[in-house]
């Protein structure tokens, strides 16, 4: 022991177990809390990485280096399994060749999403197997797991990952080497060339499948096990719900901890629930296990002691769970201040960084009082105080044809735009600017184009010229890009221009086709735009209007009615400066 | 809430702020020091939107026994490491009786101050003194700088908590070598060693 000991979060622990099973192909599109899984696995020289456009992309380029003999690893958060959802349903009845493990991370709690969704729900629909680790120890093994697994059973397996396990650093004790398993490719139309007669056939081995996965999960040797305690109550658990029920309980109750998800042990459930007198089922989110539990005949109960929203906590566990056997709830510990009455302190939301390009484009599009449709990323900002520009927030690349789906509904009134950033413009935009383009519509598309992926992390993408490891590639032409599909308006701005920045709205909301901006300046955290000198406020120039402070600058403050700034948090982008009818600010 | 093979070692930590303030360096080096302790640890980061400018929290548990859950809940704080003075305030709660509330008096206004909507409140010093738990309240930002980097104010307030931790100095000083990138080894050293002696005044 000892050296072989590290803290690893428990992204980088999916990655070091992908590695240590041999995958030789990662792919990923980028989003939170999955990200770094492909950020650390690109750190193994061994194994090829890339930011695929999307997650259908990124599951398909798996798909292709599992049937021609090699390991692949396909990360995503839990709505990017929407988008890859297509090739999910079918990849069961194909099969694979070299293992294929898809990791996603859900986001209980909606730490930095715009859902709460399940992705167990998946495994169920899909019938594909499903591990879910509790901790960085997990991670590793859980992942040589399911590649080998994958082989086995011949199967993609889902590594469903949740916040709090994907970004907790825990220690991992059991590092192995890599091992290397390739496969021959062997050409075999009946079980890769999905159409009706074949896929047909396939589902058969699919039932036959999820038989024997069954088994396999009541097996001594699956990632499943039984923690004997107190008989009063069983608890099954899985994941970080395990963590808490564990921590709350210790050995007042018994255990079912499954590391399967889904198919469930039913052997074991059965087994376990006739030894307890009364089984719970601690799981956030939806009911999954609990429903399945229920559907065999056993009885259980769950979301009657637990919410189906947000996350758990040890707190919550203990009082649910503490009543049952009799101890009462336990008491909440005291809040921390003493005798304090005063209100809740302001609260902190997330603000665009001090010289963000987005600033400028919602401030021309407040100032206009534009309809946004907008789409995800940190420019979904621009929907708080005070830029207050968005208007529709849905999933990635709605904002294109969310805003042409407004058009047609008429009586809008004054003008509208769609808001996307590149990122997501080449993950799921383009399709939708083609949909406004080849269906005569007129809609005005806003690009941000601040040469990265920034809310996950400023990572590489189709229009940064770089690739995830940094090697330099074609740059797609945003501009050229419209054009060829037939954008009838291309406008190139720099939107600190503030005058441009107007003046293009102005100009191409009025067109009589569909029309495309492209507001051109890199993200402020890549440090590629030299910091200037702070801004200095003349204070008898300055009248108080308040201009500035329609920025939502995190480095203007109020003060006593003049703006005062933050020397060390403003980088001198001059936008105030720009803004301010007095001129009190210079730059 | 029994925690399994609990013992006097347990420590559990709030590491609170603002994004881009330095709480990633910090848990790292707490990690380490808790692993070369011979402890179990789990440190648990917020990543994404909330980065942007946003409060951010980091909890770091280490524990004699078997760390499980890798929350600090309300009530359970040893210690609240605050890098921003309406964080502290915010986050006080989370400490236990007689815990230790380390602050850095910095203050970064939060938008809905900065638009004028909300007030930054005056006088969060009293308000966290004298009740329930201790204070310390450092100037870290003019320590950091004094020592030649803004940017170690991090390890400045790491060094106040670490006196109080019961890790040796030692243990301290490696983990801080270890995990600083190496062109501020030097300036992380001597903020952490400000702060070190700091917690004894």
């Amino acid at each position: 022991m000892g050296h072989k000991m590290e803290l690893m979060l428990g992204n980088q622990a999916v990655a070091r177990g992908a590695y240590e099973a041999g995958v030789k192909v990662g792919t990923a599109y980028p989003g939170t809390p999955s990200t770094e899984i492909t950020e650390y696995l690109a750190k193994y020289g061994e194994v090829y990485c890339e930011w695929s456009p999307n997650e259908k992309v990124a599951l398909e380029v798996a798909a292709g280096a599992s049937v021609a003999g090699v390991r692949a690893l396909c990360s995503m958060k839990h709505v990017g399994l929407n988008v890859a959802a297509d090739p999910l349903f079918t990849l069961p009845y194909t099969g694979v060749n070299g293992g294929l493990v898809i990791a996603v991370a859900d986001d209980p709690g909606i730490h930095s999403s715009q859902n709460e969704q399940d992705t167990r729900n998946y495994a169920v629909a899909a019938k594909v197997p499903m591990l879910e680790p509790a901790d960085s120890g997990e991670c590793v093994a859980y992942a040589r797991l399911a590649f080998g697994l994958s082989e086995r059973f011949d199967t993609p397996v889902i590594l469903r990952l949740t916040t709090r396990v994907s970004h907790s650093r825990g220690i991992v004790a059991d590092l192995r080497g890599r091992e290397e398993h390739v496969r021959q490719y062997v050409r075999d139309p009946a079980k890769y060339v999905m159409m009706p007669a074949m896929a047909r056939k396939r589902q058969a081995s699919i039932e036959r499948r999820m038989g024997l996965l069954s088994e396999y999960a009541s097996d001594g040797e699956s990632p499943n096990e039984v923690i004997w305690g107190g008989k009063e109550v069983g608890v099954i658990a899985a994941g970080i719900a395990y963590q808490y029920a564990a921590e709350a309980m210790g050995d007042s109750v018994s255990y079912l901890k499954l590391g399967m998800v889904y198919p469930l042990p039913e052997r074991t459930v059965r087994e376990f629930a006739s030894k307890v007198r009364r089984l719970v089922v601690v799981e956030e989110l939806d009911p999954f296990i609990e429903r399945q539990v229920r559907a065999m005949g056993v009885d259980c109960v769950g979301k009657g002691l637990f919410s189906p929203f947000g996350e758990y906590s040890v707190g919550m566990v203990a009082k649910a769970l503490g009543g049952m056997l009799g101890e009462g709830p336990a008491t909440a510990p005291e809040p921390g201040l003493k005798n304090l009455q005063a209100p809740p302190p302001p609260a902190r939301p997330p603000v665009m960084c001090p010289g963000c390009p987005h600033r400028g484009v919602f401030y021309v599009l407040r100032k206009l009082r534009v309809t946004v449709a907008g789409d995800i990323g940190c420019y979904t900002l621009g929907a708080l105080s005070p830029l207050e520009s968005m208007d529709t927030c849905l999933c990635m690349g709605a904002g294109v044809s969310m805003a042409h789906g407004m058009a047609l509904a008429g009586g809008m009134g004054g003008r509208s735009v769609a808001v996307i950033g590149d990122s997501t413009f080449m993950h799921s935009g383009i399709t939708s600017l083609i949909d406004i383009v080849y269906n005569k519509g007129r809609s005005t598309v806003i690009i941000l184009d601040n040469s990265t992926t920034a809310m996950t992390g400023l990572q590489q993408n189709p229009a940064t010229g770089l690739t995830l490891r940094g090697a330099e590639t074609h740059r797609a032409d945003l501009a050229k890009l419209c054009e060829a599909v037939g954008v009838g308006s291309v406008a190139e701005v720099d939107p600190f221009d503030l005058a441009a920045m107007e003046k293009a709205v102005i100009e191409e909301t009025g067109k009589d086709c569909c029309s495309v901006i492209i507001a051109r300046r890199p993200c402020a955290s890549l440090g590629q735009s030299p910091k200037g000198k702070p801004a200095s406020v003349d204070r008898d120039a300055c009248s108080g209007c308040g201009a500035c402070m329609r920025l939502g600058c995190p480095s203007l403050s109020k003060g006593d009615g003049k703006p005062a700034v933050d020397r060390s948090y403003c980088v001198g982008c001059g936008l105030c400066a720009k803004v301010c009818p007095k001129g009190a600010i210079k730059a | 809430m029994a925690k399994e093979g609990s013992t006097r070692l347990d420590r559990d930590v709030l590491m609170v702020g603002v994004g881009g303030q330095g709480a990633l360096l910090a848990s790292k080096i707490m990690g380490a020091a808790a692993i070369a302790s011979g402890l179990d640890v789990k440190v648990s980061e917020v990543h994404g939107m909330a980065r942007r400018g946003g409060g951010v929290v980091t909890y770091v548990r280490m524990s004699g026994g078997k760390v499980r859950s890798p929350i600090v809940e309300r009530g359970g704080a040893d210690c609240v490491i605050a890098f921003e003075k309406l964080e502290a305030l915010r986050w006080a709660g989370h400490l236990k009786d007689g815990g230790l509330m380390v602050m850095g008096t910095q203050e970064i206004y939060p938008m809905p101050v900065v638009t004028g909507a909300e007030r930054y409140p005056d006088d969060i010093v009293g308000m966290l003194s004298g009740g329930r738990f201790r204070l310390v309240a450092v100037d870290a930002l003019a320590i950091a700088e004094s020592c030649g980097d803004m940017r170690a104010v991090n390890t400045v307030l790491l060094g106040v908590y670490a006196k109080a931790s019961g890790i040796a100095e030692d243990i301290w000083l490696e983990a801080v070598k270890s995990n600083a990138p190496a062109r501020s080894a030097s300036v992380n050293l001597d903020a952490f060693g400000r702060g070190w002696r700091m917690a004894g005044e």
